[in-house]
């Protein structure tokens, strides 16, 4: 079921008159795992601000669920797609992170019980329990955008879009991130990652949609669009270290190392 | 090699905090080293940035025990106006850096706080944006660049106080990829060619390993690894104290353990490809 879909989408800024999205034609079906990757400027960012009706096409139209952006309010999206935004000062404001978390859920219309559970369950879940009274601006870097993504995941929406979710989270926040997004994955969300970490990214083998100058450069599983050296470095991105250890290697398997455990296994066993 | 920052038996705690956020520090920069800063958040990473560019004492309070010195002055009883000109610090997002109307005069506001006479700033100014390759952008608005254009101007607001020490905080954290190795290259010649020691803290390694020539682990505000970075990255222990291990260091270190001990440890997927194969 397609849950997303862009038909011929153009974008022009109204403060620059610069066109950051020209002629978008995508669809995403309902369950789907899709990153986004390419340039800074590239229009990544403006392409996933379309999908909760914070940006509006200029032409062409965006539907979701059926519905299309323009005939309804963003707050209606809203519940149903949750943007965690790359810099997390752009939407916490609240006098402590508990009412940051409870903001979304009381506006949707949640019963107290509800919203007492759910900021109970997404403040333990992302380790945030200690900082209940805390005031969010003076959370570190790593904790407000795991602040961002708590306050998202309380109201379950069904399309959880994360907009940079990596930049400044460490080893192990990195692993919790992807077992969030396997999580989300299992439980039949749509997960919309804007990201450069290409490392992050290599192991989920998500679909994989290339921006540059404001279009679709590319669009298709991970594994094949990597391949394509020349396509992604024109985009500025480079390919994943396990890709390139497995497109080096004279005596390699039918398909490349998603795991530094599988690049383990072929290198030392020979084993297919 | 001369010693340029050093950090001796340094601990320090923020007001109302139980917790040292660094615990018996020692730590040496030599004269144009590049030396990567990891570990875990919350290792006290941050704060010993604070710490080498004067931010604490002088701004943030607290318990501080031990000395910090660079370029002979002692942190703690040196102004901050004096320290700025040694040391610099560049931050992860150069909009909270830049913020003139045109890019020359963003790169001269530091040295118009200094009080620099009017003909050598603007001689220092056009220095600077020849070295950082943006002569072109000197009259653009900064708020017009590219990310990858604005953190070069940020940059050379930094570089025009003629620091010989410069702290970069994650500096391509939001950078796509190729940018982020533009920028890597641009700290790579500023420390060949103009012999700037760099410390930089930086969670994508993979990007900064190959310019380095330390790595330092931070661990619950200790330092429990400091080296030449390939080793210590192939070391398991790296990846046990938080730190984000590339894939190619994890995998020679578990080949490693299998009993394939490769001759040298290699620097990149390809070399690692061509060992593996001879």
């Amino acid at each position: 079921m397609t849950l997303i879909e862009f038909d011929r989408v153009t974008y022009v800024h109204q403060t620059t008159g610069g066109t950051a999205l020209k002629d978008i034609n995508l669809k995403v079906e309902k369950g789907e795992t899709v990153a986004v990757v390419g340039e800074n400027g590239a229009g990544k960012t403006t392409l996933v601000r379309h999908i909760n009706g914070l940006l509006k096409p200029s032409q062409g139209s965006v539907r979701v669920d059926g519905v299309d952006t323009r005939e309804t309010t963003t707050a209606t999206l809203s519940r149903k797609a949750g943007i965690a935004f790359q810099n997390p000062d752009h939407q916490l404001f609240s006098d402590s992170v508990e009412n940051e978390v409870r903001f979304a859920m009381k506006n949707f219309g949640f019963s107290d019980a509800t919203v007492a559970e759910r900021c109970d369950w997404a403040l333990g879940y992302f380790g945030l329990e200690e900082y209940r009274k805390t005031s969010p601006l003076i959370l570190s870097g790593g904790e407000k955008k795991r602040l961002t993504l708590a306050c998202i995941l309380a109201w379950d929406p069904s399309i959880v879009i994360l907009d940079e979710p990596t930049v400044g989270q460490d080893a192990n926040q990195k692993e919790k991130l992807s077992q969030i997004i396997k999580m989300l994955k299992d439980g039949g969300k749509t997960v919309i990652l804007v990201s450069h970490d290409i490392e992050f990214l290599w192991p989920m083998q998500p679909r994989l949609v290339v921006m540059s100058g404001g279009r679709v450069a590319a669009d298709g599983p991970m594994g094949e669009v990597m391949g394509n050296k020349e396509l992604i470095e024109g985009a500025r991105v480079t390919q994943p270290q396990l890709l390139r250890l497995y497109l080096a290697l004279k005596a390699k398997p039918r398909t490349a190392f998603l795991e530094v455990q599988d690049a383990g296994r072929w290198l030392s066993g020979g084993a297919p | 090699m001369s010693t340029l920052a050093s950090v001796r038996g340094l601990s320090f705690r923020y007001p109302d905090s139980q917790r040292w956020a660094l615990r018996d520090v020692d730590l040496e920069v030599q004269q144009g080293e590049v030396v990567l800063l990891a570990g875990p958040s919350g290792c006290g990473k941050s704060t010993l940035l604070r710490c080498i560019n004067g931010l604490i004492p002088h701004m943030y309070p607290g318990e501080l025990q031990g000395t910090v010195t660079v370029d002979g002055q002692e942190v703690a009883a040196t102004p901050m106006s004096h320290l700025a000109q040694t040391v610099g610090l560049l931050f992860q997002n150069p909009e909270n850096q830049i913020f003139m109307f045109s890019v020359e005069r963003d790169v001269a506001f530091g040295l118009q706080n200094l009080g620099v006479p009017r003909k050598e700033m603007r001689a220092r100014v056009d220095d600077t944006l020849r070295m950082l390759g943006i002569t072109d952008l000197a009259l653009r608005a900064p708020h017009e660049l590219s990310d990858g254009q604005k953190q070069r101007v940020a940059l050379a607001g930094v570089i025009a106080m003629r620091p010989k020490l410069v702290i970069l905080d994650e500096p391509t954290s939001l950078l796509d990829p190729r940018t982020a190795l533009d920028v890597v290259d641009l700290i790579h010649s500023l420390n060949r060619t103009h012999g700037i020691t760099f410390v930089v803290v930086e969670h994508r390694l993979e990007l900064l390993i190959p310019i380095a020539d330390r790595l330092v682990v931070l661990a619950g505000g200790r330092k429990v690894m400091d080296g030449e970075p390939m080793e210590i990255l192939s070391d398991g222990r790296a990846a046990e104290f938080g730190v984000s291990v590339p894939p190619i260091s994890r995998l020679y270190d578990s080949l490693g353990r299998e009993g394939m001990k490769l001759p040298r440890v290699p620097r990149s997927p390809e070399e690692l490809a061509e060992e593996v194969e001879r």
